[in-house]
């Protein structure tokens, strides 16, 4: 193994010296592991994410991992992390788009067994007909897994959420999965600045014997489960058991809130929340917002931009909030469905200041211009 | 397997319940006790919710007797009638979901080789036939090609008994069941053969009507397992409840099949493996 000093994660995140390195989101993906102190990686190809898993496999070779293979299909790759999490360990892969759907199952598994599992979700449309493009309606389906999910603006975001995703994600009270989306190719595939903290750093281990759950190992207390299960009787504390089992698990979700607070510095961003009008977005749909919202500042419009980092758990009372002064809320999507308009909607008061759209999906990138007419109609 | 886990707190003594005492007391944990002690200490199942007559419950108490060391033995099974039994075992057990049971434990047992390293820690799946050869075929087999250093258990009770009498691979031929109106149009598959071809070093078949064997064919499995490659036993355990015969029934039917041939009790042991038992073997008939 390659020695590298444990640092705390505040000195990882905000004290260490960052050095400037030009890459691609799939290389943030290989630089945040290298600094994870991950056990035992598996990885399985599909377009945008392979080139990540790849270069975690590279990273591996080299010895910042301890274990790393391929599975044989992202449901089983999804069951296979789950194995290791529950032995005790700490776990990393990826997927994206049809991948995700193909593993879908194990995601409320994931949250149910509790397993603090980081996975990148590495977006694209679903089929049919067959897409490998950029698209991000796979969230839609993910926001009720149960599993806590950041979504990344850049290469940097991808690297920064993945590492404070393990650290959350462990957090006793916390102990539960998450996902770090990014848009495919869009992040995935592009190159720019990332500031890194030195590689010979890394995050402390994973402490099984803090989790709170028992790690399978018989190590661990309680060995005995149960006398006279619960599980599957017709009755009501059968019924009670497992009501209050998910209700746990919402509840964790909304523990996480002051780590992400703390960590991600926020659930959201918001650039000039005074204005009348708002632009809210997640993932790379900011970018393109951000240079409408420039434009228009420029022509005179009172315009603002709200990016949300956080959608398990949802800035509710943020949201709420910075509706309440606002005239009108864009939602610009980069999917079919306006899954995001839906949360916002659900989020705030008065329900007709949010208007959905513009949307664009099956691969088709958002010209900020698009963006632009909608500020222009809705200042008018 | 740390000496405190199974140990009661002082002053709580009084609480625990008698099963849990007793398997402080009297547990097969750190001993040498096997299928002929049956009787004499606390097994690691409590009291099966399984139907009268289950053959699998038999087989599963059978199993459990046979583990060569379950203070560090960690079960993963899969949905089904077995699922319901598995709350009740004293080893930790995983179920996750229905079919996956071999990819869980594929992450599971390299996780346990990186924390222990120098301690043995058997992984073993058991789960049902419909979890084996239908929903979670390419998982088993994947984990085999992969050559995981773990053994899977089929309780072969030849349908999908929970979900009320489905026809599965393993039924046989021409069997009418749920979702087979017209009988099974195809035979029984062949999952021993398939594993040898797959990688596994050791395979067998048997049933709970031969229970030294039995036991000898598991402690073989998991000790295979952990040295030489993937292991695969088939437990021949049919329903009394699907197939409509009485509780009394069972080992009956299983000598009957024996006798028309439907079903056999058989091994197959790689070279390697076979080293490997004869010196381990050798070793204990010298003890």
């Amino acid at each position: 193994m390659v020695n590298q000093r444990v640092v705390t994660p505040e000195h990882l995140f905000f004290e260490a010296q960052r050095e400037k390195q030009f890459i691609t989101g799939s290389e943030a993906v290989r630089e945040a592991i290298r600094r994870a102190n991950v056990d035992l990686a598996v990885s399985y190809p599909i377009t945008p994410q392979s080139e990540s898993m790849h270069l975690v496999g590279d990273i591996y070779a080299e010895g910042y991992l301890k274990e790393y293979f391929r599975g044989e299909s992202e449901l089983a790759v999804m069951a296979e992390v789950a194995g290791a999490s529950m032995g005790g360990v700490r776990v990393f892969t990826a997927t994206g788009g049809p991948g995700t759907l193909r593993a879908f199952e194990m995601f409320p598994a994931w949250a149910g067994a509790r397993l603090p599992i980081v996975c990148a979700f590495l977006t694209r449309g679903v089929n049919s007909p067959l897409s490998i493009q950029p698209d991000t309606i796979e969230m839609a389906f993910m926001l009720d897994t149960g599993i806590l999910m950041f979504h990344a603006e850049s290469a940097q975001d991808l690297y920064d959420m993945i590492l404070k995703a393990f650290v959350i994600a462990e957090r006793p009270d916390v102990h539960l999965p998450v996902g770090v989306f990014a848009d495919g190719f869009f992040v995935t595939h592009t190159r720019e600045q990332v500031a890194v903290a030195p590689a010979d750093l890394k995050l402390p281990p994973y402490d099984p014997y803090a989790a709170p759950v028992p790690a399978m190992d018989m190590e661990s207390a309680p060995v005995r489960q149960m006398r006279d299960p619960f599980v599957m009787k017709s009755n009501f504390i059968s019924y009670a058991a497992h009501a209050s089992w998910q209700q746990e698990i919402l509840a964790a979700q909304e523990r996480a809130r002051k780590y992400v607070h703390r960590y991600l510095e926020g659930l959201v961003e918001v650039e000039h929340p005074e204005a009348a009008v708002l632009v809210m977005a997640s993932g790379t749909m900011v970018s393109q917002s951000r240079e409408a919202v420039a434009v228009a500042r420029q022509q005179g419009l009172d315009i603002g931009l709200v990016k949300i980092k956080s959608l398990r758990p949802f800035p509710r009372e943020e949201i709420k909030t910075l509706a309440r002064q606002a005239r009108t809320i864009i939602v610009p999507e980069y999917n079919r469905v306006g899954w995001l308009c839906r949360e916002i909607k659900a989020a705030v008061e008065d329900t007709t200041k949010v208007v959905g759209g513009p949307r664009v999906f099956g691969g088709m990138t958002m010209p900020p211009e698009v963006v632009l007419d909608q500020i222009r109609r809705c200042c008018a | 397997m740390s000496e405190s886990l199974f140990r009661i707190s002082p002053g709580f003594e009084e609480v625990m319940p008698v099963e849990y005492r007793e398997l402080v007391t009297n547990g097969p944990c750190g001993r040498e006790v096997g299928v002929s002690d049956l009787g004499t200490f606390k097994e690691l199942i409590e009291e099966h919710p399984l139907c009268a007559g289950c053959n699998m419950g038999l087989a599963l108490r059978l199993i459990l007797a046979s583990l060569p060391k379950p203070e560090d033995t960690v079960i993963v099974g899969s949905t089904g009638c077995s699922s319901l039994a598995f709350t009740q075992v004293a080893v930790h057990n995983i179920h996750s979901l229905f079919g996956n049971q071999n990819a869980v434990a594929s992450g599971l047992k390299r996780a346990l080789r990186l924390r222990f390293p120098d301690k043995v820690k058997d992984v073993v799946v058991i789960a049902g036939d419909g979890a084996t050869v239908d929903i979670g075929l390419d998982m088993v087999m994947q984990s085999w090609f992969r050559r995981e250093r773990i053994t899977t258990i089929m309780l072969d009770n030849e349908v999908y008994a929970n979900t009320g009498g489905q026809e599965s691979g393993m039924s046989p031929q021409g069997t009418v069941l749920n979702m087979a109106p017209l009988g099974k149009r195809f035979p029984k598959v062949a999952l021993p053969e398939i594993a040898r071809e797959a990688g596994c070093a050791y395979v067998a078949t048997i049933s709970p009507a031969q229970p030294k064997r039995l036991e000898r064919m598991v402690r073989r499995a998991i000790l295979t397992a952990r040295e030489v490659g993937p292991t695969y036993v088939q437990i021949f355990c049919p329903c009394p409840t699907n197939f409509k015969f009485r509780p009394n029934e069972g080992l009956q039917k299983i000598k009957q099949r024996q006798k028309e041939g439907t079903f056999q009790v058989r091994e197959y042991v790689s070279p390697e493996a076979q080293a490997f038992l004869a010196e381990l073997e050798g070793a204990d008939h010298e003890k």
